[in-house]
C-alpha cells in the first residue's frame, strides 16, 4: 500500500479524538465522537469538516472558457465572477469522468473543483482535451485547505470571524476576503443541504490549523462540532446527492444518473455530447431512483439487489443506509425506468428476504 | 477499554457469561462496538433455533458497516434482548450489561474453556 497523505489538520483530528480512515488516498477522520451525534449537530446547529483531500484545478488564460466549456456539460457561459456551477466531465462514450463545482475567478479564471480519488485521471482527461485549446492548467491540490462549515448556526459563527457580509453571499455564489486573519475564498457551497459555507485557502497564508482553532472557538457558544466523512456521507444520503464511485460512475451517463438539468446540450459541442445524445433520443432503460423503506430490519446497502414484488431483479443499490433524521431506511439505486416513477413498491433484498420499498424522488429530507 | 475477567471472549469479539444453570449469555465487546460506530439496528432472528459453534446467529448494523454475530459454542437460542429493538445504542453504552444480545443453552460445557481470557483476547486487539 502506498503512504497515505495527510491534511494540514492531521494533527488536530487526532488531538480531537478522531477515527482515521483511508479515503481517496487521504488518512481522514471518518468521525470524532460518532457519527449519529455529528450529524445532528449539522442538522441543529453546526459542524467542520476537513474536505482537503478534494482536488483543487486552477484553469486560467484566454482559452479556458472554450476549455471548460468543451471539458464540461453545464454552461459555462452563464458564470460569471463570483459564481458557482455544479458540473461534470464525460468521456467521449458519455461515461462520467467526475462531477465537479466550477468556480469563476474572473474572466479568464477558474477554479475545478474535483473528488479527490478522481483528481489525477480528470487532470489527465483535461490535459488531452486542452491540447485543442492551450489553457493554463495548474493542480494546487496539494496546497489548497477546505474546511466545510455546515448547519443552521453556521453563518453567525463565522461573521465573528470576518468583515465580508455573509449573509450577502447567496447560494453558490463565492467572495474573497479574510476570515480568521486568513485570504480565502468563502463559498456558501456544500453536500448537507444546510447553509453553510465551503473556505479555501492556501496552506502558505497564516497557520491553517489556526483557523480550524478560531473556527471551533467562534462556535463554542453555537454547539458546533467537528465532523467526519461518515456524517458527510449520512447527511449527503439525506438530500439524495450522488456520490462519484457509488452512485455515478464512467459506467453511468448523466441522463440516467439524474443530472439532464446540467446537461445542456443547446450550448455547443462538448465532451461526451455525441453519446449522451443518442442515449436521450433512444430513451434511458434504467435510472437513478430514490426509495424508502418501511421494515426497519430493512437497511439498504449498496450492491443489495433491488427486485420486484415477485422477486425480478430490476436494479442494484448504490447507496443506502439507515437515515439519522427520518430514522428509516433510505437509498438510491439504478431501476429499470419502467419500476421508477415515484411511489412504485419495489423490494431490496436483505439477507436473502425481501423488504418493501416505495421509489421517491431526493430529498428525502424535506427542508423548510 | 474494558474487559471483564469473568467472561469468556472469542477471537470474533463476541464475550460470554456462563450463567451457570447450564445458560450463558452473549454481546460484543467494548472494541467491536467501538470499532463498529453508532449501532442503528441488530437483527437476530435464530430464537428456539440450534446454531452450531461459529455459525451466523445474527447481524449488527453499524451507520457505516454490517457485521455478523458468530455463535462461540454450539447453542440453543433462548432468548434476545428485548430492548435492543427500540434502542440498539444500548449495544455502545452498555456492551457487557444492557447491550447483552442472547442468552442460549449450553450443549456442551466443554466448549465454554476452550474461549479465550480476557488477557488472551486483549492480546488479539493490542
Amino acid at each position: 500500500m502506498s503512504e497515505l497523505k495527510r491534511t494540514p489538520f492531521f494533527e488536530v483530528h487526532e488531538a480531537a479524538g478522531a477515527r482515521l480512515i483511508d479515503f481517496g488516498g487521504f488518512e481522514m477522520p471518518v468521525q470524532y465522537r460518532g457519527i449519529l451525534k455529528e450529524h445532528e449537530a449539522v442538522r441543529s446547529a453546526a459542524g467542520m469538516f476537513d474536505v482537503s483531500h478534494m482536488g483543487e484545478i486552477m484553469v486560467s488564460g484566454t482559452k479556458s472558457p472554450d476549455l471548460i466549456q468543451y471539458a464540461t456539460i453545464n454552461d459555462v457561459s452563464k458564470l460569471v465572477p463570483g459564481k458557482i456551477q455544479y458540473s461534470a466531465m464525460c468521456y467521449d462514450d458519455g461515461g462520467i469522468v467526475d462531477d465537479l463545482l466550477v468556480y469563476m475567478l474572473s474572466e479568464d479564471a477558474y477554479m475545478l473543483v474535483v473528488n479527490a480519488s478522481n483528481k489525477d485521471k480528470d487532470l489527465a482527461w483535461l490535459l488531452r482535451l486542452n491540447e485543442q485549446f492551450g489553457a493554463d492548467i495548474e493542480d494546487v491540490s496539494d496546497s489548497m485547505c477546505l474546511l466545510a462549515v455546515q448547519g443552521p448556526a453556521t453563518e453567525a459563527i463565522l461573521q465573528q470571524l470576518t468583515d465580508v457580509n455573509l449573509a450577502e453571499i447567496g447560494f453558490y455564489t463565492f467572495k474573497t476576503g479574510k476570515l480568521a486573519d486568513t485570504s480565502m475564498i468563502i463559498s456558501a457551497t456544500g453536500y448537507t443541504g444546510e447553509r453553510g459555507f465551503e473556505l479555501y485557502f492556501y496552506t502558505s497564508g497564516n497557520s491553517p490549523t489556526a483557523v480550524w482553532n478560531a473556527i471551533i472557538q467562534a462556535g463554542r457558544l453555537h454547539d458546533l462540532m467537528p465532523a467526519g466523512l461518515g456524517a458527510r456521507d449520512t447527511l449527503r444520503l439525506e438530500m439524495g446527492y450522488a456520490l462519484y464511485g457509488n452512485d455515478i460512475s464512467a459506467e453511468t451517463n448523466p441522463l440516467e444518473a439524474g443530472l439532464g438539468w446540467i446537461t445542456k446540450s443547446a450550448k455547443g459541442d462538448f465532451a461526451g455530447k455525441k453519446a449522451i445524445e443518442t442515449v436521450r433520443e433512444a430513451g434511458i432503460s434504467r435510472t437513478l431512483t430514490g426509495f424508502t423503506t418501511i421494515d426497519k430490519r430493512a437497511i439498504p446497502r449498496s450492491h443489495y439487489a433491488i427486485t420486484t414484488p415477485d422477486g425480478e431483479k430490476i436494479g442494484e443499490v448504490t447507496s443506502g443506509g439507515k437515515s439519522p433524521s427520518l430514522g428509516v431506511g433510505i437509498g438510491m439505486g439504478y431501476i429499470q425506468k419502467n419500476y421508477a416513477q415515484p411511489g412504485t413498491t419495489i423490494c431490496i433484498e436483505v439477507r436473502g428476504t425481501l423488504y418493501e420499498a416505495i421509489t421517491q424522488r431526493p430529498p428525502f429530507l424535506k427542508k423548510k | 477499554m474494558n474487559y471483564p475477567q469473568e467472561l469468556k471472549y472469542t477471537k470474533d469479539h463476541e464475550w460470554i457469561r456462563d450463567n451457570g444453570d447450564g445458560t450463558a449469555t452473549i454481546g460484543i465487546t467494548e472494541f467491536a462496538q467501538s470499532e463498529l460506530g453508532d449501532i442503528v439496528y441488530v437483527d437476530i432472528d435464530t430464537v428456539g433455533e440450534n446454531v452450531n459453534k461459529d455459525a451466523t446467529f445474527g447481524t449488527v448494523e453499524a451507520v457505516k458497516t454490517v457485521s455478523d454475530l458468530f455463535m462461540p459454542v454450539d447453542a440453543e437460542v433462548l432468548e434476545i434482548n428485548p430492548a435492543l429493538d427500540a434502542q440498539p445504542e444500548l449495544v455502545n453504552e452498555d456492551p457487557y450489561g444492557d447491550g447483552w444480545m442472547v442468552k442460549i443453552k449450553v450443549v456442551d460445557a466443554g466448549q465454554l474453556s476452550e474461549l479465550l481470557s480476557a488477557d488472551e483476547y486483549q492480546d488479539i486487539i493490542a
